[in-house]
């Protein structure tokens, strides 16, 4: 039987960037396919041409056996080919109905073609347990539900053959467990599943093969039995990796940072951190794990200055932070500094050259220049000491900060913040679209910070960096704190649940 | 106030919301579909000049509808080649196309007339005469407009398309949908409302072009499409409130209070102006445009 999917020699340039170079690929019928590879790798690039977003410069694409030109979306659909966004393609304000019926419509006016859709939906649900309510508005659903849509949509246009694109970025453990239920239910059923991801664990649990893409180029097809996650680290990267950063354990030290029954309102007015409390001390690496959007964000805006808690007392080295120094400003002078969750929007200005976006917050330090003056000999060189300190590519003070690898540009807002000697460092998202190589750095970095004494408030959406690094694991869900473990006896279920808010009478 | 100048007010009011209905409607087709359109004033008055011309040099009124639906569709589409293929800021577009109009339609009307930018008077075929209860057919066209416009955009295919595409473009684009031709065809109807809300300001309403003729009614438009958030039946009240007001500030000249005394005739024309600023800026509270209205689409990579 010939294969779902096959791609001899893609081709694509995107200007000077080589996005695929001669690229293969078969995916075999009825089988998960999971694809890996750093950022920028190629992965994607490939998938949209895969779905008719681009054309490829040159090769060809099979689809069960049979040459096939696909040059829209629509070409792909009508192929079979059916694809799950990382941001999802769907319109919030619609229904369900009308989203999943959206291009396919059936007719002129609506009302047959929604007839046919619940017919369809039901039979769906019926077959493969995606039960969901059909007039809700989409907007008003949970992401994993979103996500549910688009499977629905590729699904009712026929798709034999699905892509996901990180799909479970967005999803809590129990979601991402769900889903994987259901890419199995698919393949059982016939389907063909491409599974396009950064985390190996995902790959190691679902995947039948599995092809490893570097630099625009397919550097190798295993079968996923095969082969182990090291091994594909060490493909992705084209050196070995390691994926476990070791840590020795360290009796925790003095509390440094104390919050007592902080209450935060999100820009909305809606309350998103409510009567939080913890405590970080020395030497110790705190992880809040929680899905995106659970109040960590606020909570780490909150500590750091840049959002005026309603209710609540911070304490630093055993001294309460009034209102007038709960500024950011302040608070890194007294030793809080802050990695922002958001570097490119918080962290870096990106239209600034690196050297200028390496002093943001510390310009009125007086090693950079003299009164109101900045000398920019002296910011140019103190980045390039840096840089060579932190391994940035390219060494290039002078650079545009936009131009830098997400990896790179946050290497560099760790530096700034790591050497201005912080007591306590906050940290969000440290390695949110950063390589697999720089996340190893950092992680090292940050270890090391916490072995000199330095308290550390991590918080992070991978579970993984979270159970990695910590000493100490607190979970949050609805803006609370629904649980405390150490990081020792913390399981992967058993913090699911409590991101999850269940479980909560026994936190 | 008797109930016979009560009759009489609410029929200036309908008069006097047509050319407002049509604008606003054609700013509901062109938003929902995510193209900000300023520009209803400008393709308003360059429909009114274009009307007033054909039916002057055809002895036609409804000549005249094609040539004001033809130059207000000429408009629409400069515009929306800028925005849709070109990807430029709509409102810097819509801002052109409003100076455009108002310096081509005085200076090419100059030219051609001579009487200071006014068209030569019109009058009999040359104008829509009073076809049932003393309106003229665009009224009814422009009425007629507004469950047209609730129909397709709720109950039909092309609806459904052109309120995602307003949303989010991407999901149109990989339903395999061509997001460019959606937005030309809301633009392209926005253009033959507008010529229509032209045609009746100059060859219903009055009896000829004068420079400069909409006087703002354009952005009225756009304050009621706010006002009606966007749709099609509120659209209608909306544009009906803003016509009453207008009425009522005409019946209101040379009134004399007391205390006061007369009140000043500019201070009861700039009634109807100061309602848009009060509803827009308390009243209707939360309305939420189109999501990707003023966005041009740029597929990522």
């Amino acid at each position: 039987m010939s294969p779902a999917i096959q791609l001899t020699a893609i081709n694509k340039r995107f200007g000077a960037v080589h996005a695929n170079r001669d690229v293969n690929l078969s995916v075999d019928r009825a089988s998960i396919h999971g694809i890996v590879g750093e950022n920028g790798a190629g992965k994607s690039t490939l998938m949209s041409i895969l779905y008719g977003f681009y054309q490829a410069d040159s090769g060809e694409i099979l689809v069960a056996g049979r040459p096939t030109l696909i040059r829209s979306p629509a070409h792909a659909i009508e192929a079979g080919i059916g694809m799950v966004h990382q941001h999802f393609m769907l319109v919030e304000t619609l229904t369900v109905v009308e989203n999943v019926m959206l291009g396919a419509e059936g007719g002129v006016l609506l009302r047959r073609g929604e007839a046919k859709v619940r017919a369809e939906l039901a039979r769906l649900s019926a077959d493969y347990g995606l039960e969901i309510d059909m007039d809700a508005i989409v907007g008003d659903l949970s992401v994993g539900l979103q996500q549910r849509v688009e499977i629905l949509k590729a699904l009712y246009r026929g798709a034999d053959i699905l892509i996901l694109d990180e799909p479970t970025a967005v999803l809590t453990p129990p979601e991402a467990d769900a889903l994987f239920g259901l890419l199995t239910a698919l393949k059982h059923q016939g389907k063909t599943v491409i599974l396009i991801t950064h985390k190996l664990r995902e790959i190691m649990a679902v995947t039948d093969r599995v092809s490893v893409m570097r630099r625009g180029e397919m550097v190798a097809s295993l079968d996923t039995a095969a082969t182990s996650p090291p091994e594909l680290a060490e493909l992705m990267v084209g050196r070995r990796v390691l994926l476990r950063v070791e840590k020795a354990d360290r009796p925790p030290g003095a509390a440094l940072l104390e919050i007592d029954g902080l209450s935060v309102v999100d820009s909305r007015g809606v309350l998103a951190v409510a009567n939080v409390s913890l405590k970080v001390h020395a030497g110790e690496i705190v992880g809040i794990a929680g899905v995106s959007g659970n109040g960590q964000s606020e909570l780490l805006e909150a500590i750091a200055g840049m959002r005026q808690p309603v209710l609540g007392s911070i304490r630093l080295e055993g001294r309460e932070i009034g209102f007038s120094e709960h500024n950011p400003h302040r608070l890194r002078q007294l030793g809080l500094l802050h990695v922002p969750e958001d570097r490119l929007r918080m962290g870096l200005v990106p239209s600034f050259e690196a050297f200028e976006s390496a002093v943001l917050g510390f310009t009125d330090d007086p090693r950079l220049g003299r009164g109101p003056l900045l000398d920019h000999g002296l910011m140019v060189k103190d980045l390039a000491a840096k840089m060579e300190h932190y391994d940035v590519r390219p060494q290039a003070p002078r650079l545009r900060t936009s131009k830098f690898s997400g990896g790179n540009q946050q290497k560099m807002v760790l530096a700034r913040e790591i050497e201005r000697n912080p007591r306590v460092l906050l940290v969000g998202q440290p390695t949110r679209g950063v390589d697999i190589g720089a996340i190893e750095f950092i992680h090292r970095r940050l270890i090391a910070l916490r072995d000199s004494g330095v308290g550390i408030l991590l918080v992070s959406v991978e579970l993984d960096e979270i159970m990695n690094l910590s000493d100490r694991i607190l979970t949050m869900c609805g803006g609370r704190i629904t649980g405390e473990r150490n990081a020792s006896d913390a399981t992967e279920q058993d913090l699911g649940l409590l991101m999850a808010g269940v479980n909560e009478e026994a936190a | 106030m008797d109930p016979a100048s009560l009759v009489t007010i609410l029929d200036s009011a309908l008069r006097l919301s047509i050319p407002l209905l049509a604008a606003c409607l054609a700013g509901l087709w062109s938003e929902r579909a995510g193209v900000v359109d300023i520009g209803l004033e400008g393709k308003m008055l360059v429909a009114a000049f274009a009307a007033a011309a054909a039916a002057h040099a055809s002895n036609s009124a409804w000549i005249g509808l094609l040539g004001g639906i033809g130059a207000a569709i000429a408009f629409a589409l400069v515009h929306g080649f800028a925005s849709i293929s070109q990807r430029g800021n709509q409102i810097v577009s819509g801002v052109a196309i409003n100076m455009l109009a108002a310096g081509l339609t005085a200076i090419v009307g100059n030219a051609w007339y001579g009487q200071g930018g006014r068209t030569p008077p019109l009058e009999g075929p040359q104008r829509f005469g009073e076809v049932f209860l003393g309106h003229s057919a665009l009224v009814y066209l422009a009425l007629l407009a507004v469950p047209v416009t609730w129909f397709v955009l709720a109950r039909t295919r092309f609806g459904l398309r052109l309120r995602a595409v307003g949303e989010n473009p991407a999901a149109v684009d990989t339903a395999g949908i061509s997001v460019s031709g959606l937005r030309y065809a809301a633009v392209i109807i926005g253009g033959v409302l507008c010529g229509l809300a032209g045609t009746y300001l100059a060859v219903a309403q009055s009896a000829g072009f004068l420079p400069n003729m909409t006087a703002g009614k354009g952005f009225i438009a756009l304050a009621a499409l706010i006002f009606a958030k966007w749709r099609a039946w509120p659209a209608l009240g909306a544009c009906f409130l803003f016509g009453l007001l207008d009425a009522i500030s005409i019946r209101l000249q040379g009134i004399v209070l007391p205390v006061i005394g007369e009140v000043p005739v500019q201070a009861i024309q700039a009634l109807p102006y100061l309602m848009t600023v009060i509803l827009l800026a308390g009243v209707i509270g939360r309305a939420t445009p189109p999501r990707a209205a003023g966005i041009p689409y740029v597929k990522e990579r």
